[in-house]
């Protein structure tokens, strides 16, 4: 079990989920706009041209903050990726089209769609928890050893 | 100014996905592990992301357009379509392999990591490989109409 368990920290993952929701608030309220993650990422190509900019900032904010808070926290929360590159692969095809098919990922249907009560939103939420869930049951529990 | 809010709307979101350990895929797979070693936190991080975003949306319906001046970009679709389920299910396995959702990806990239940058180049090839065969699609049947909501 290399790099795969972490400790609990109820009280990081209430803040950073606050700043979170702080950032799709804020987005909603000043520019209008759904910080739906996979949303912003799939409008930005073939966008209309003033629909672009911001797009492109947003997303280029996320790195930009999360290097930020690693070097006020010294990278507190660690990082360790333990797949080998063809399952980074397939898993990063999975992603982007699914999110695509689906209208939504962890932000814009976890968060912003379950935070406004959409129906579709909340079922789509289940459906890619339950996924995600069973996906790591068989990959560290039946198949034996991790991906 | 809307691009200049975004972008501190898209910093403010990476130092939350950093705080809250988002970014870290080993602490996500160890929340979706339920039958091994679980590690709660993930529910906290969208306890606390829920909480302020609905008091957001709550602001936002008294209002008739967003303080810069746009309508609110809100998806109004109710109907559970196949593209919706399937495409959930997709990422969702997607998302168990590696423990990586969009926005940590994109956030990782910081990051000199091989991994990294791997998986953003197959999500980004998903991305716009999907976009490329929907647009397709919709020049060979003009009136069809493209899922909006996200």
């Amino acid at each position: 079990m290399n790099g795969t368990e972490t400790s609990f920290t109820p009280g990081a993952g209430l803040l950073g989920g606050a700043l979170i929701g702080l950032a799709s608030a804020a987005l909603l309220l000043a520019n209008g706009r759904i910080a739906g993650i996979s949303g912003i990422l799939g409008h930005a190509f073939g966008a209309a041209r003033g629909d672009r900019g911001w797009r492109l900032a947003f997303l280029l904010g996320l790195p930009l903050g999360a290097w930020l808070a690693t070097r006020v926290t010294g990278d507190a929360m660690g990082f360790a990726i333990t797949a080998d590159a063809r399952v980074l692969v397939a898993a990063g095809l999975l992603v982007g089209v699914g999110t695509q098919l689906g209208s939504g990922c962890t932000s814009g249907h976890g968060v912003c769609g379950i935070a406004r009560g959409s129906r579709r939103s909340i079922v789509a939420t289940a459906i890619f928890m339950l996924g995600a869930a069973i996906t790591v049951y068989v990959t560290r529990h039946l198949s034996g050893g991790t991906p | 100014m809307r691009t200049v809010v975004a972008g501190l709307c898209g910093i403010a979101f990476g130092v939350g996905l950093a705080l809250a350990g988002m970014t870290n895929p080993a602490k996500v797979l160890a929340f979706l592990d339920v039958f091994g070693r679980w590690d709660p936190t993930l529910a906290f991080v969208m306890a606390g992301a829920l909480a302020v975003s609905a008091a957001g949306y709550r602001l936002a319906w008294r209002r008739p357009r967003a303080w810069l001046g746009d309508a609110f970009g809100i998806p109004t679709r109710r109907d559970l379509d196949g593209s919706l389920l399937a495409g959930a299910a997709l990422f969702g396995v997607g998302w168990g392999l590696v423990g990586l959702c969009p926005g940590p990806a994109l956030a990782n990239l910081f990051r000199v990591s091989a991994e990294i940058g791997i998986f953003v180049a197959a999500m980004l090839a998903g991305v716009i490989g999907y976009r490329a065969f929907t647009w397709m699609r919709a020049q060979s049947a003009p009136r069809q109409l493209e899922g909006a909501a996200r």
